[in-house]
């Protein structure tokens, strides 16, 4: 079984964004990089599938620049068997469907049973990539899945909608699937791991070998949303601050009194 | 401007999510028509025409299908932009049926300026405005960031349909666990966030809540990381509650956390970054620590 799933690196959400000075994203410097949470999902179900299968090979995917092989060796850690590294400096510029269009181009001829993708990323969040990949390939997909079985060439999988309902559906491989948050536990890659995964092939290739498709639209600006006011801010020694929140608790509210 | 809403029907139901759809179309200037995959037993308050697909016979999960009839609807409308709300029904379809225009798409906007879609970037921390290069585009909504209109009257039905099967093949819902809490009806709700750290610092925040006469409650990945039960979890996959007092603690404020407690009447943050998102939708933002900050709370309340 020929198995393929997509990484993206992306900031950790608690850094302190500034914004780029073209205008248009958000500085990349002095940021503390990561695999994008949904995207540790996806490592986790697709390497957990590779060793249900046993006979299965396992690909990472990662489009970005020399940076991205750190994130890219996380996944390898945790147990893909190769990396295809799209050597991309300007890949947090490229909007989801030219993001899609390189990784369709990069599977189109590799026939992957199943592509396992996270659901969005934590930086754009349009959560287009996966089902796009599926579509520019010709195969189904499922996004948002919190639950996935593999039996005889036939995925289930559950899809997660709103207020805790969720969807059970089937589908047969070849087939996509976006990975959401609480999907499995991703495991934590062993010193062992970690070691192996330094002698796995990291394969780069130059994005425009890949690149096939235009840009349909671009990020015209990036901004910090106007602070609407209001809200009171305190800052202070724990006791006072409780002290003053009680205060304000029981003029404001009738919670407590 | 003319406009294709794509309304939702789950279960028998009519989701409400049109009206926001109507509220975006409003706020467009743009002439409309629904399509819904549903049920003529219940349609959508909505003044217009209306293209209605069985949901008995095309599945209300079937993305092929679906997807489909939206591009039958798209080809004999010639619109310049498809809506959906950015719920799993949208964003599953959306970028099926943007592909099949040749579309450009924008997830989640916030608001439209000077015409240009607006959506958030890193987990609500930041906006951004997107210039689409293709004639027609494709939108998904954030729940709640249009005011919805009423449509009233009584639509125009055109029965639709489509051939074929679907290769995903939709077996059934499965209903959230009931029992044990019910948040909707707490009073005060503190709700433990990633911020907390880890497991044990769970009692803390129920110690608050208990000492509050209150529920404690969570975000999600509290939930996923199992230190928490499901039915505590607040937001879009969870519950939505409306207490007199939500004190999130260690919640960073991201839009789906955010739809779940946006109705609690007073709302305390207790964050140690200044600039989290919650910031916006609190009425007190405490910049502290948690893990000094609600102990010290909890022994003052207390003692009161
Ligand atoms: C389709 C979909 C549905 C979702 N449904 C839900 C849902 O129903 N409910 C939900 O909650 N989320 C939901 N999410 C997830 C949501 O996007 C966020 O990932 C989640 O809400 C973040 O949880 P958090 O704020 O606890 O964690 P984080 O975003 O990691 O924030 C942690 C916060 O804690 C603060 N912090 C850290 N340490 C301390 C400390 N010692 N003292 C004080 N503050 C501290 C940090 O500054 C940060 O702001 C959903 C996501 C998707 C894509």
């Amino acid at each position: 079984m020929n198995i393929l799933v997509c990484i993206k690196q992306v900031p950790d959400m608690e850094s302190k964004f500034k914004v780029a000075a073209n205008g248009t994203w958000y500085d990349n410097q002095d940021l503390a990089w990561r695999m994008n949470e949904y995207d540790e999902y996806a490592v986790e179900q697709a390497v957990q599938l590779k060793e249900q299968v046993k006979d299965a090979d396992l690909t990472v995917l990662c489009i970005g620049s020399d940076k991205v092989k750190e994130t890219m060796k996380k996944a390898l850690a945790m147990g893909c068997d190769r990396g295809a590294h799209i050597d991309d400096a300007d890949s947090w510029a490229k909007e989801p469907f030219e993001i899609a269009g390189i990784i369709s181009e990069y599977a189109k001829d590799k026939s992957f049973d199943v592509i396992f993708t996270g659901m969005q990323s934590q930086d754009r969040g349009s959560g287009q990539v996966g089902v796009l990949v599926a579509e520019m390939l010709g195969i189904a997909s499922v996004s948002t899945i919190v639950d996935f079985a593999f039996d005889d060439g036939t995925i289930k999988a559950k899809r997660e909608l709103e207020g805790g309902i969720k969807a059970n559906v089937t589908v047969q491989v070849p087939a996509l699937v976006t990975c959401q948050l609480g999907l499995n536990t991703p495991r934590y890659p062993t010193l062992p791991n970690i070691m192996k995964a330094k002698k796995k092939e990291l394969l780069t290739i130059p994005v425009a070998d890949v690149l096939k498709v235009d840009a349909r639209m671009e990020t015209s600006a990036m901004y910090f949303p106007e602070k609407k006011g209001g809200g009171l801010v305190l800052e202070g020694e724990a006791g006072d601050l409780a002290d003053k929140l009680i205060s304000i608790l029981k003029e404001k509210t009738s919670v407590l009194k | 401007m003319k406009i294709v809403l794509i309304a939702e029907y789950r279960d028998g139901q009519m989701l409400s999510g049109y009206t926001e759809l109507l509220g975006f179309a409003e706020t467009m200037g743009a002439e409309t028509v629904m399509f819904v995959a549903g049920s003529d037993a219940v349609l959508p308050a909505y003044d217009g025409k209306l293209y209605l697909a069985d949901a008995a016979v095309c599945g209300e999960y079937n993305p092929d299908l679906h997807k489909q009839m939206i591009l039958d609807v798209v080809a004999k409308e010639q619109p310049d932009m498809v809506a959906f709300c950015h719920s799993s029904y949208g964003w599953d379809l959306a970028p099926r049926v943007a592909f099949g225009m040749k579309a450009a798409q924008v997830s989640e906007v916030v608001e439209v300026k000077d015409g240009a879609m607006v959506a958030p970037a890193c987990n609500s921390k930041l906006r951004r405005t997107v210039t689409c290069k293709t004639g027609q585009t494709v939108v998904t909504l954030q729940a709640g960031a249009f005011a919805p209109v009423e449509g009233g009257g009584t639509p125009e039905v055109e029965k639709i349909a489509v051939d074929g099967q679907g290769r995903v093949v939709f077996e059934g819902y499965e209903e959230a666990e009931a029992g044990g809490v019910d948040l909707s009806k707490a009073e005060v709700i503190v709700s433990a966030g990633r911020g907390i750290g880890k497991p044990e610092n769970v009692a803390m925040i129920s110690a608050l809540a208990k000492a509050l006469g209150g529920e404690y409650g969570a975000s999600r990945p509290v939930v996923d990381s199992e230190w928490v039960e499901h039915n505590r979890q607040v937001g879009t996959t969870g519950q939505t509650v409306a207490p007199k007092l939500y004190l999130a603690c260690g919640i960073s404020g991201a839009i789906q956390h955010l739809a779940g407690m946006k109705k609690s009447e007073f709302v305390v943050a207790v964050n140690t970054d200044k600039d989290a998102p919650i910031g916006e939708v609190a009425d007190v933002l405490i910049v502290a620590d948690l893990l000094q900050f609600v102990p010290a709370l909890t022994e003052k309340v207390q003692a009161l």
